[in-house]
């Protein structure tokens, strides 16, 4: 599709460039508390390969690292089980599981089905509240990485009028 | 630039607090066509939300094209305490950022 060449087109040349200057989450911390007032450098790369992926195993792979993880019931996601529109799916994900370090939400039917990703401190509660878009009917993956290892949940959400412009 | 983009609030309860932050933001996905030129409008999406309190990384969040216009997210910690400046930063993929400082109540 011409357009979505022209996204990715878009996406790419902007990143190349913020790409070059990749920092570790060590070389973040130190940026932060040398009292940057704004830590430009402290934000991570974007992951282009994940985020414009349009294939969910191919975006889980490049985003986890391995696309293997153990379905679990110990997450919960609180969303509507059906929404009118698309464009705003509110998503709460939650989580009894200990040392989660991120949160990587998808909607597997979507264009590009990785969504975000959110990576909290040891001090945050495995919780994250957001909105997404959802281009239509299809589950919400959630996945949560705990003490390094991947485990996932799915909620189905209707939707009736689609989000992603198309 | 006079008002924030950012809205953000930062509450504590029982030893947990919760932040909460509201951007203004178009997130364009690139795939919508303005109908009167015909033309794709150009994507336009925040990539990198970071939420820092006393010189700690609490989140790290990068987002693709499907979080919501004017994305809206919540999270919480514990360790915090009344007064702690939270500061909240996004950028976008056309390098456009903004920042915001608040006092956690």
């Amino acid at each position: 599709m011409p357009l979505n060449k022209q996204f990715n087109k878009d996406v790419c040349s902007s990143r190349r460039l913020f790409l070059k200057s990749t920092l570790s989450s060590t070389a973040i911390t130190l940026a932060v508390s040398s009292g940057l007032l704004f830590p430009m450098q402290a934000f991570a790369s974007w992951n282009e390969v994940a985020f414009t992926a349009k294939n969910l195993q191919t975006a889980i792979k490049s985003v986890l690292g391995s696309d293997l993880s153990q379905a679990s019931n110990k997450i919960s996601i609180k969303t509507p089980d059906v929404v009118e529109n698309g464009a705003i799916v509110p998503v709460t994900v939650s989580s009894t599981l200990k040392e989660v370090s991120t949160i990587t939400l998808f909607s597997e039917q979507n264009n590009a089905p990785l969504v975000a990703q959110f990576e909290l401190d040891k001090d945050c509660n495995a919780y994250i509240s957001t909105r997404i878009k959802m281009s239509q009917t299809s589950n919400v993956i959630a996945i949560i990485t705990a003490s390094g290892k991947n485990y996932s949940t799915r909620k189905k959400v209707k939707v009736t009028i689609g989000g992603c412009g198309d | 630039m006079t008002r924030s983009s950012i809205k953000i609030r930062a509450q504590i309860n029982n030893g947990i607090t919760t932040v909460k932050a509201l951007i203004s933001h178009p997130m364009e996905t690139g795939l919508r066509i303005d109908r009167k030129t015909g033309q794709p409008i150009p994507a336009k999406f925040i990539s990198n939300v970071t939420c820092v309190s006393n010189k700690k990384v609490l989140l790290n969040s990068q987002w693709g094209v499907a979080v919501a216009k004017n994305p809206y997210v919540s999270f919480k910690y514990s360790g915090g305490s009344i007064g702690d400046i939270i500061k909240l930063f996004w950028l976008d993929n056309t390098n456009q950022s903004d920042s915001i400082e608040a006092k956690v109540k």
